[in-house]
């Protein structure tokens, strides 16, 4: 993130959006493509066009190409098994930033052994821009056949919830017919997108990663007049969880006014999850039930009006009584929860995931044990065909039913992502193994 | 707040409103490792990225009084690993915030590493860097820490572009990033044993070019090493190296008197400026605007010694 600010746009360089994001945050994508599809030289492309490589990281490939041309996939494999082996083992942040906004890119790996690292990228995204390598497609078959890995990769980010799916047609510059290769390619992944129920695509673009083709400069062909990559970037919104309706709070920490154990003031802190709050409504507390007023909202160490969906805030209430972090706080009569529940889940962990076996779950910020009562079926990834399973491995997804040993205020991932989202933690490695996204509550 | 206006004047080109989101996450990230460890620490070394994090810590836990600092105390004290060579001018300025905030400051000093025997050295001129990790794995054993509160950014250098929010560390304090929790959401999993430790990273997030922002707008308080100043140094292998008892000129090198700023501060060892009259934190921001050179490589040499050098030192238990 440099030199950027006035220099990426040529002043008549048309900008495909209009409309100017609504709020400031950075956007955070994932990339995700096969060994090969040219990943780490697109993310290689946005950082070099966007200038936020410097001139000594250059004069290192420069040094390394011996008068070749640059192999910008070597800015992103940061780690030495990584250059040894010659693939991105784990998940890299990358940052750039445009005149208009700031970009964080989630790099996951796309090989199968490492699709848990897919998983952590996309939890926490705004878009997946999903890479499809066009030499590797026969586009003159009829029906055009996908690579597994591409369709695994969007039904991941598909499955995660990832709002805007964007597929990347790379090496464009390498196919003898441009156009029908593209068209060909385009329809394949719209009637793939149809059947797996991704619904709308956010876009999708031909590029050549390698020679900087419609990445942040825009494709200079008659076929096409569509956005460069980086102007549907600038355009995508962020995540914003709704601000109007129902509050819902998960208490992070709980903070106390001077020193001693006495009954000084305390302060709820913890960031909500929907709806906003101001001093003077009612609130009502999970799991005790308790109703309070509150008195005095604040943010960052000073007094606020209002707090909203996605903010930190405090709260003061108007009594005194026993709240600890992992309760909720919520709208009176609006916490409903429940013991048992249905999820899709991806499996992250190399030991299986096991009917009946006793699980630490984390949902919003309380631990609880939970095991999985039924395994309804593991999703095929070639097929998206359900299929019976006793068990998931690892990199499997499957929807599950999971039992707690009390009952969580949980609701529909698809309506709120904190109160939608649990990690699963194995009690003896303590590893995070699962992924869960409620998809229904009974 | 009011530094604000200052920096839409300064720089009405750049939209520096995401700030307000990264430090939303970042103060998110401290309220984390102050609810879930028993014995947290900040560490504090006077350096702009510590700097940060420290105001962030003070947004996070104290009430900020009008005309006045923040009132209250942090809920963990800040811990720093003098090398003993470190600049003189940063650590008066530790000590002088240290007081002025009333926070408790725990000080490891690699001196008595060496003096138990657990730090060697081969030349006593030697970069102390890479053995702060073995008196900071003492200071964690001897305080019993459980999270160590870090100014790491994931801009800084390829490995720690792939390090984890909260990061785990094994019960010889080393990290193996192959085996790194995935990490979903903000359901951070701090899970761990006896004899375990994490390491939090709140401006994981934040780019060089932030930190001078926020620094602007905060109006932080920063040692005066990071403006434009006059100092005395030899040119070396394309750096700017400062003159000092313990880096003093090689026979055949020519001293001279540079304006300098320095980007990083660390061991004096291996700490270089830049040439650069920046002398407020909005100038530097225009500067990092148009700089061509990174952070690092432009003013460490230790990280230019191989590829690889930070991932070894962190594997090893480094910050």
């Amino acid at each position: 993130m440099s030199a950027v600010l006035k220099t990426l746009h040529p002043a008549d360089a048309p900008l495909a959006t209009t409309a100017q994001p609504t709020d400031h945050r950075a956007l955070r994508f994932l990339t995700a493509g096969s060994v090969d599809d040219g990943k780490s030289t697109l993310i290689g492309r946005l950082l070099y066009d966007s200038r936020a490589i410097l001139a000594d990281q250059l004069d290192a490939l420069h040094a390394r190409a011996a008068g070749e041309p640059i192999d910008l996939s070597l800015l992103t494999d940061g780690l030495e098994a990584e250059r040894e082996q010659g693939i991105t083992i784990d998940v890299a942040y990358r940052y750039f930033a445009t005149p208009r906004r700031k970009f964080i890119i989630a790099d996951a790996p796309g090989h199968e052994q490492y699709t848990r690292n897919m998983v952590t990228a996309a939890a926490g995204s705004d878009a997946a821009v999903v890479l499809v390598d066009i030499t590797k497609i026969d586009w003159r078959a009829r029906p055009v056949q996908l690579l597994p890995q591409t369709r695994r990769h969007a039904l991941l980010a598909h499955l995660l919830r990832v709002p805007g799916i964007v597929f990347a047609v790379n090496k464009i510059d390498a196919v003898d017919d441009p156009r029908r290769a593209f068209e060909a390619t385009r329809d394949a992944l719209l009637a793939f997108a149809q059947d797996a129920g991704i619904g709308a695509l956010a876009g999708i673009l031909p590029v050549s990663a390698l020679r900087g083709d419609n990445v942040a400069t825009p494709l200079k062909a008659a076929w096409y007049q569509g956005p460069s990559l980086l102007q549907l970037l600038e355009s995508l919104p962020t995540t914003q969880e709704r601000i109007s309706g129902e509050l819902l709070l998960p208490v992070q920490f709980v903070a106390r006014e001077g020193d001693g154990t006495g009954n000084q003031p305390r302060t709820f802190w913890g960031r909500i999850a929907h709806g906003s709050v101001r001093a003077g409504d009612a609130v009502q507390l999970f799991p005790g039930g308790q109703t309070a007023v509150v008195a005095e909202v604040r943010r960052a160490g000073q007094q606020a009006a209002v707090a909203q969906a996605g903010e930190s805030a405090g709260l003061v209430l108007d009594r005194q009584l026993d709240i600890s972090r992992g309760d909720w706080i919520g709208s009176p009569g609006s916490l409903r929860a429940t013991q048992r529940f249905t999820a899709t889940l991806a499996w992250l962990d190399t030991e299986a995931a096991q009917i009946g076996r006793k699980y630490w779950v984390r949902h919003g910020n309380r631990w609880v044990q939970a095991r999985i009562a039924a395994i309804e079926h593991r999703l095929d990834i070639h097929s998206l065909a359900p299929t019976d399973a006793h068990e998931l491995a690892v990199n499997e997804i499957g929807t599950v039913v999971i039992e707690l040993q009390q009952p969580l205020p949980v609701e529909p991932y698809g309506r709120n992502r904190v109160g939608g989202a649990l990690i699963v933690v194995d009690p003896s490695s303590h590893r995070t193994s699962g992924a869960l996204l409620v998809t229904s509550t009974d | 707040m009011n530094a604000r206006i200052d920096l839409d004047r300064l720089l009405p080109e750049l939209d520096h409103r995401h700030l307000d989101w990264l430090e939303e996450e970042a103060i998110f990230i401290l309220r984390e490792v102050a609810a879930t460890f028993e014995r947290p620490a900040l560490l504090f070394s006077g350096g702009k990225d510590s700097c940060v994090v420290l105001r962030l810590a003070e947004k996070a836990f104290k009430s900020h009084v009008q005309g006045r600092d923040y009132k209250g105390r942090l809920p963990f004290p800040l811990l720093h690993v003098d090398t003993g060579h470190n600049f003189p001018e940063v650590i008066e300025f530790r000590d002088r915030r240290v007081a002025e905030m009333g926070e408790r400051l725990v000080v490891a000093h690699i001196d008595e590493s060496i003096r138990r025997g657990t730090v060697r050295l081969a030349d006593p001129l030697e970069s102390r860097n890479g053995h702060q990790s073995v008196t900071l794995l003492e200071a964690i054993d001897e305080h019993r820490f459980d999270c160590l509160i870090g100014g790491a950014r994931r801009d800084e250098e390829k490995a720690r572009a792939k390090e984890r929010i909260f990061s785990h560390r094994d019960s010889f304090g080393q990290w193996q990033p192959k085996e790194q929790r995935p990490e979903l959401w903000t359901l951070f999993n701090t899970r761990h044993r006896p004899g375990e430790h994490f390491r939090a990273f709140p401006i994981s997030n934040w780019t060089e070019l932030d930190v001078w922002l926020y620094a602007a707008r905060e109006q932080l308080p920063l040692p005066g090493l990071y403006y434009a100043h006059a100092r005395e140094v030899v040119r070396r292998k394309g750096l700017l190296v400062p003159v000092t008892e313990v880096t003093p000129a090689r026979s055949g090198e020519v001293v001279e008197t540079a304006t300098v700023r320095f980007r990083t501060v660390g061991d004096m060892t291996c700490t270089c400026p830049v040439e650069s009259g920046a002398a407020s934190a909005a100038e530097i921001v225009a500067e990092t605007l148009t700089v061509t050179v990174s952070e690092r490589g432009a003013t460490r040499m230790d990280d230019r010694s191989s590829d690889a050098s930070m991932e070894r030192r962190k594997k090893e238990g480094y910050f």
